[in-house]
This record gives C-alpha cells, sequence and structure tokens, in this order.
C-alpha cells in the first residue's frame, strides 16, 4: 500500500517539478548575466537581429505572414519603388517614372545593370512577370487587392515597363512599394520559398529552422553597397528569452520587443538604446455585427464610453500606445484626434445601453489571439465592461484558431481583440464580408470614390470624412495605436524608428565608429 | 471496526510533527479558500491604473499586480480556486474509483477484475497533467476542464488503490466469516472492507488534493486552465513572469501560496500514513 501511495507521490513531485521546471525555463536564463556582453565590440559589420516570429518561408510574394517582409523585404528583394523609413515612397528598380495626364498610364523607366542574386540579369520582362504572375487567378499573393486595378503590363523595351490602370488609382506607386509587390526572377520565382533569389544587397547565406537566418552582403549589388557584411536574424518568441539574449549579447538589437514592461531595465542600461515608435497597428475591440445587440449603433457607443483607453494602454501596454478614436494611425498627416467624441464615460454608456433596451448583466464571449496586447488588452477591457453590466467571458486561442473561428468561416465570437497592423486600412469597413461583418453601402462608395482620387489634398479631405464615418457609427471600439519598441546596443545605428511598412531594412544600418 | 479508533488514534497523534505542520498548512489553506468564498479586502475583478505594480504596504499587505489589483486579495481567491478543484477532482476519484476497486477486488469475477485493472493502466499510460492538456486542447481552456481531467486521473488512483487494500482485506478471517454466514457482497464490502482501508484513502486522498492543486497551478500557468477574471495561482506565476526585473515579488507569494498548500498536503499525507498503518505503527514501536 505505502508503495502505491510512494508512487503517486513521486507523481505529485514529478508534477511539482514540471511547475517548477517550467518556471525555471523562464526564469533561468536571466541567471546567464552579461559575462559575454563584452565580447561584443564596435566598429564592427556584423549584426544579430532579434525577431518574436520566425517566417513560414521566405517568398513574399506568396504569403501574408508580417515575418517573411520582416527578414526580406529591401534586404533580399526589392519592387519598382520602395517605402522607406517615413513611409515616403522612393524609386528602387524603376529609376523614374511619368504618369499619364489621366493617371491611367504608368511609364517605368528601369535601372540599367541590376542582377539577381543568381547572376541573371534583371529586365523589363521580369517586372511582367511578376506582377502577372500576382495577378493570375491561380496567384497565392496576400495581397492581390494591390494589383486589382491593373488592366494590363507591357515592356515594350528591356529597360521600360508600362501599366495602364482600370481606373486611376491614387496609391498605385505606394502599393508597388509593398513586399508582395517585390520583382522576381521566372527561373527562380518557384523556389524562393526556401531559396529566395532576388535583387537585393542581402542573400540568404544560412537557414536554421527554429533558430535564426543569416543573411551575407553581395559584391555586385547596383545600388550603394550596406555596411554591414553579415546581418544574423535570429527567432525568439519568449519575452523573457528575449530579455535574457540582449543582456548576454547574443543579439545587438531587437526591433520589436515583445514585452513593453522589459523596457524599464533597459533605459536605465547603459548598454543599450531604447527607441520607441510607431506602427500601423490599431488595435481595436471588434465586434460582431452578425449578433444582437452589437448591431445597434448605441449599444456600440455605450461599450465605447465604458472603456478607458489611457489605462488599457497604462495597463496592458506600460503606456506605450497612443489612444485612438477611429481606424487611423495617429502620426499620418490626414488623421484627427477623434478621442474626444466619445470618452471615458460609465453613466453614459449604462443609459445607452438602457436606451438600447439591452438588459444588464448581459454576457459576451471575446476571443483572444496570443499576443500581449490582446491577452492583457482583454483582461482589462473585461473588467471596464463588467462595470456597466457586460459580463465578459474569457476565450483564449491560438492564432490558427482566432483564424478559423473569429476572422473567416464561423465568425463565431462577441468581441474579439486584435491589431490591424498594414498601412492605411480603413478600408476594412468598406468589405461587408469581413469578420465583423459591417455593411455600409455609404462607406463602400466613399472608400471607392478615395481609390479614384489621385490628388493628395481631396485624399486628406476623403480620408478625415472615412474617419469620422467610421467613428460616428461606431463600427469598432478603438483602442490604441500600437507602439514599436525596439531595444538596440549603443553604437547600433540606421534601424527604422518606426514601422511605416512592415520591414527591418538592414542597408542603412551601421556600427558608430 | 467503525470511526470511533480512527479518530482516537488520530487524536493521539496529534503531536505528531509533520502532521501537525501539514494539518496547520491545509488548514490555513482551506480557511483562506472559505473566507474568499465571501470576503476579500479587495475586488478581484477591478484593475486600477494608478495602483499598478505596488510593493506590500499597509493598504495592500502584498502589494499589488500589474493590473493594480490588491495579491492578498488574489492570493485568497487564488485558494478558492485551488480548492475547489482539488475538492471535486478528489470527490470524484473517490466517489468512483473506490466503488470500482472495491467491485474489482470483491466480485472474484477475473473479467471484472482484469478490465479495471486494464483500465486503470490505461489512464496511467498517460501522465496526468499531459491527459490534462490533451482535454484542455479539445475542449478548451477552463476550470471544469481541469476538473474532469484531474478527476479522471484520480478514478484509476483511487480504483488501483482500493483494490490493492480491498483484496488483502478480503482475505481476513473475519471477512470470510461474514461472507459464509451469507452477507452479501454489497453489504460486506460497506460494514467489513470500507471502515478497513478508510486509512489508506483517506492518505491517498491528502496527495490526490495535492496533485489536483499542482495540475490546476500548471495548467493555468501554461494559459490552459482557469480563465481570467477568475484568480488563479498559476496563472498570477505566468503573469509575473515577465516582470521578473521590475517586481520581483509578483511571483513569490503566487510561489509560496503553491508550495506550502502542496507542502502542507504531503506532511499531512505522510503524517496520516505514519498513524494509520498498522504495519508502520508495530515496526514503530518495536
Amino acid at each position: 500500500m505505502t508503495n502505491r501511495s510512494r508512487r503517486a507521490r513521486a507523481l505529485a513531485l514529478s508534477a511539482a517539478g514540471l511547475v517548477a521546471g517550467l518556471i525555471g525555463f523562464g526564469v533561468g536564463p536571466f541567471a546567464m548575466g552579461a559575462a559575454t556582453a563584452q565580447a561584443q565590440g564596435q566598429g564592427k559589420d556584423t549584426v544579430v537581429i532579434g525577431m518574436t516570429l520566425e517566417p513560414p518561408h521566405l517568398d513574399p510574394t506568396a504569403g501574408a505572414a508580417a515575418a517573411i517582409d520582416e527578414v526580406v523585404y529591401a534586404n533580399v528583394f526589392e519592387g519598382l519603388t520602395r517605402i522607406d523609413s517615413t513611409g515616403t515612397v522612393q524609386p528602387a528598380l524603376a529609376q523614374e517614372w511619368t504618369i499619364s495626364e489621366d493617371g491611367m498610364r504608368y511609364s517605368f523607366d528601369l535601372r540599367r545593370g541590376v542582377t539577381f542574386h543568381d547572376g541573371a540579369s534583371f529586365e523589363a520582362s521580369d517586372v511582367v512577370f511578376s506582377f502577372e504572375r500576382a495577378m493570375a487567378e491561380e496567384s497565392v499573393n496576400a495581397q492581390k487587392q494591390l494589383f486589382s486595378g491593373i488592366e494590363t503590363v507591357e515592356a515594350p523595351d528591356d529597360h521600360t515597363v508600362v501599366i495602364d490602370l482600370k481606373q486611376p488609382q491614387g496609391l498605385f506607386l505606394w502599393n508597388l512599394g509593398w513586399g508582395d509587390a517585390v520583382i522576381v526572377d521566372p527561373a527562380s520565382a518557384e523556389t524562393n520559398k526556401t531559396d529566395p533569389v532576388g535583387t537585393g544587397p542581402y542573400r540568404v547565406a544560412e537557414r536554421k529552422p527554429g533558430d535564426s537566418i543569416t543573411l551575407v552582403r553581395r559584391d555586385d549589388y547596383w545600388g550603394h553597397a550596406p555596411a554591414l557584411a553579415r546581418v544574423t536574424i535570429k527567432f525568439i518568441g519568449d519575452a523573457a528569452a528575449q530579455v535574457a539574449a540582449l543582456m548576454a549579447g547574443d543579439v545587438d538589437a531587437i526591433p520589436n520587443i515583445g514585452a513593453p514592461e522589459t523596457v524599464a531595465q533597459f533605459e536605465s542600461d547603459p548598454r543599450f538604446d531604447v527607441y520607441v515608435g510607431t506602427t500601423e497597428g490599431e488595435t481595436i475591440l471588434a465586434l460582431n455585427h452578425r449578433r444582437a445587440p452589437w448591431d445597434d449603433v448605441r449599444v456600440r457607443r455605450a461599450i465605447q464610453h465604458a472603456v478607458d483607453r489611457q489605462a488599457i494602454v497604462d495597463l496592458a501596454m506600460f503606456g506605450f500606445g497612443t489612444p485612438i478614436g477611429s481606424h487611423f494611425a495617429p502620426h499620418n498627416p490626414a488623421y484627427i484626434d477623434l478621442t474626444d467624441t466619445v470618452p471615458h464615460d460609465p453613466e453614459k454608456a449604462r443609459q445607452l445601453l438602457e436606451a438600447a433596451g439591452v438588459e444588464t448583466p448581459i454576457k459576451a464571449v471575446m476571443k483572444l489571439p496570443p499576443t500581449a496586447y490582446a491577452r492583457r488588452g482583454g483582461e482589462v477591457v473585461a473588467a471596464q465592461l463588467r462595470e456597466v453590466g457586460i459580463e465578459v467571458e474569457i476565450v483564449p486561442v491560438e492564432w490558427a484558431q482566432w483564424l478559423s473561428d473569429v476572422f473567416k468561416g464561423a465568425h463565431d465570437f462577441d468581441f474579439t481583440i486584435v491589431s490591424h497592423t498594414e498601412p492605411l486600412d480603413i478600408g476594412i469597413y468598406a468589405r461587408d464580408d469581413y469578420y465583423f461583418g459591417y455593411d455600409n453601402p455609404a462607406f463602400r462608395e466613399h472608400m471607392a470614390e478615395l481609390e479614384r482620387e489621385a490628388d493628395p489634398d481631396r485624399r486628406a479631405e476623403l480620408l478625415v470624412e472615412a474617419q469620422e464615418m467610421v467613428a460616428d457609427d461606431q463600427v469598432s471600439v478603438f483602442l490604441f495605436q500600437l507602439a514599436k519598441i525596439g531595444v538596440k546596443r549603443k553604437g547600433l545605428e540606421g534601424l527604422w524608428p518606426n514601422a511605416p511598412i512592415q520591414a527591418n531594412d538592414m542597408t542603412n544600418v551601421h556600427w558608430a565608429e | 471496526m467503525s470511526g470511533g479508533p480512527l479518530i482516537r488514534r488520530l487524536w493521539h497523534a496529534r503531536r505528531h510533527p509533520s502532521l501537525a505542520i501539514g494539518a496547520g498548512l491545509t488548514a490555513l489553506v482551506l480557511l483562506a479558500a472559505l473566507v474568499a468564498m465571501i470576503w476579500t479586502p479587495y475586488p478581484v475583478d477591478g484593475v486600477d491604473a494608478t495602483a499598478r505594480l505596488g510593493g506590500p504596504g499597509l493598504a495592500h499587505p502584498l502589494g499589488t499586480d500589474h493590473f493594480g489589483r490588491d495579491v492578498l486579495s488574489l492570493i485568497l481567491a487564488g485558494a478558492r480556486t485551488s480548492v475547489a478543484v482539488g475538492l471535486v477532482a478528489v470527490g470524484l476519484g473517490l466517489g468512483l474509483g473506490v466503488p470500482l476497486g472495491l467491485i474489482a477486488a470483491l466480485t472474484r469475477v477475473p473479467l471484472v477484475d482484469a478490465g479495471v485493472g486494464r483500465l486503470a493502466d490505461l489512464i496511467f499510460a498517460f501522465p496526468a497533467v499531459l491527459s490534462a492538456v490533451l482535454i484542455t486542447a479539445i475542449h478548451g481552456p477552463g476550470a471544469v476542464n481541469v476538473i474532469v481531467a484531474v478527476g479522471i486521473f484520480n478514478i484509476a488512483v483511487f480504483a488501483r488503490v482500493a483494490r490493492g487494500a480491498a483484496i488483502g482485506v478480503a482475505a481476513q478471517p473475519f471477512v470470510i466469516a461474514a461472507r459464509a454466514m451469507g452477507r452479501r457482497g454489497f453489504s460486506t464490502a460497506m460494514v467489513h472492507v470500507l471502515p478497513n482501508i478508510a486509512g489508506i484513502l483517506i492518505v491517498q486522498a491528502t496527495i490526490q488534493f495535492a496533485v489536483a492543486i499542482l495540475a490546476e497551478a500548471g495548467l493555468s500557468y501554461l494559459g490552459l486552465g482557469v480563465q481570467p477574471p477568475q484568480p488563479s495561482w498559476g496563472k498570477m506565476l505566468a503573469d509575473s513572469q515577465t516582470f521578473m526585473f521590475a517586481a520581483p515579488l509578483q511571483a513569490v507569494f503566487p510561489g509560496l501560496a503553491i508550495m506550502l498548500s502542496v507542502l502542507g498536503l504531503n506532511l499531512l499525507g505522510d503524517g496520516l500514513r505514519d498513524t494509520l498503518d498498522p504495519r508502520l505503527k508495530i515496526l514503530r514501536t518495536a
């Protein structure tokens, strides 16, 4: 009998060991200290960058994962245009272009002497191939809408590409700067996922799945050669392990660290610089318009009144992030501040719920993807909503489950919290098949007008109106703009402070002398 | 034998050190859980941006967490969660496992005995925590699934323990005599066998209680257990992990709570075994 209880006790102890082990796993790396940190010197030409997520493959024209662009954009692959650190369109493989009077025809003059990593020369036919491949019926490009306005792509000679549009498109040159619109070589297009061949200054020298990717500078790059000869990108998913890797000197910089609460310790450490910038991530509490009572604008406004945005930023993001009042990034020139139109006011929220005939307490299911902003933000939002009589049941889900339950298919949710990280994506409210199920023909017409408009001033006006329309109808509950918090070793310069597009452009990164 | 001698023996053993310490710690945890059912110093489902990660002080004896909630209140409410999961999981094991074990031991139908044995083997083939992860992966995270997972494991544990002990008792002359006199199996089990294996079951129950608390903490740590706003020690540990530098105390209190409650139950189990197992008693006095 004692034998049996001993076995059970061993079991209890091994369970204890499991818990202890799990905890130890998170904490252990801290103990490693800074012994190896001194080995890192300055004035060298290599760098190790840390990223949270590993890309599933390396073909930016065949996947939506931001991690792909964060490795290859500007480093390995280039497009006709590129988007720089300030979000401005710059020439890349197209050295200049002309646009016809009616805005329907773009003629690109291509750069000479450009070669792919495998030695193949870059010509106009590659552009035609790349765009036709992206536009094709069977295309697996994740952003096909970037090309949907293209009527034809033609190459009158080796160094000229002429693109005719179906209608004028205000953001066409900007669209061509996306990672999804990079130019690939027909010979290597099919194998880019594992063996990417682009025109960029770096080629992928080594790929260790689950660990790292190493980029090596090529000698025959057409443009200005980057300062760093070798860039290693390490994938570290765990926030605590990221801290440990920085402290131990295993990585030189993490442009987007996972846990804002770890920032304080780096700010006080003279070896590191903390740089906080903006992202295109509008973080929203999305409401399922397919379900009552969330289809009632009074109820949605009540929820917005119940939510204290600044408290969410303080508690969930440790103060990093900017409250937003519509689906628009505050650093965009066309941004207007709408946060005061529906301020935090629980009493007003209760009145609105009552006016809408909602009997409180009312239950709601909130499905949260596995990011800190969603999980932590969700707990704070749930606490705030409880105060006005909305009992939120929190259901944590993995990304795959979030995509299948919330984003696609069944749309089985009441609330979710997610950051929409695509740039200038207010157009999602014109998609009546989108996951939150908002259906407003007037807004669709408004966005169609914006799409056609090329005049910058008129575009800005239309964008302001769009922000107001979305806020007036309180389509979502707008929380905050996600901040980009980077930590780097002192002396490492040239990393993008902001993230106007998903990228870790290493071409201008260097160590200070 | 009835309950009388059992209680008397426990009373005599009250000075047994591990029994006393274990009983004390366990009583503390149970008390915390009881108190939290009706009262906590602060509400555990509110947030307060002004009181984030506060250190211990007069207003908050154990400080506040990253949402500005009172840690003492969370620890008390976490005890409620742990005890609830433990009680139900052990109750399931006792309620279903013991009858199964007794049937296997006393029916003397080889097929039944073998069936129960293989079923227990099957459940034992998967470690408790692993099967709990499996169940929560299929049915989603939540307190009920944790209880079911640990409960199923406990059924197998108690079925085995009860069967083994009951076979020994069933071979005793007084049981054979009772059966020879025509007592039915059920009545024999209740009157003669069960009271004689109660001590072993109680010892086992304390250990399984500790396993259940650990399993709940482990699963909640992984995000598979009870969900916020319901407090859990494991969830508190998981939350505290990234604050290790900013607020190291965050991890200490839930960690201590888990450790002391499991230690208490194990000491209690040790003490009870020393007291209740007749063979050990003979060894000691000899």
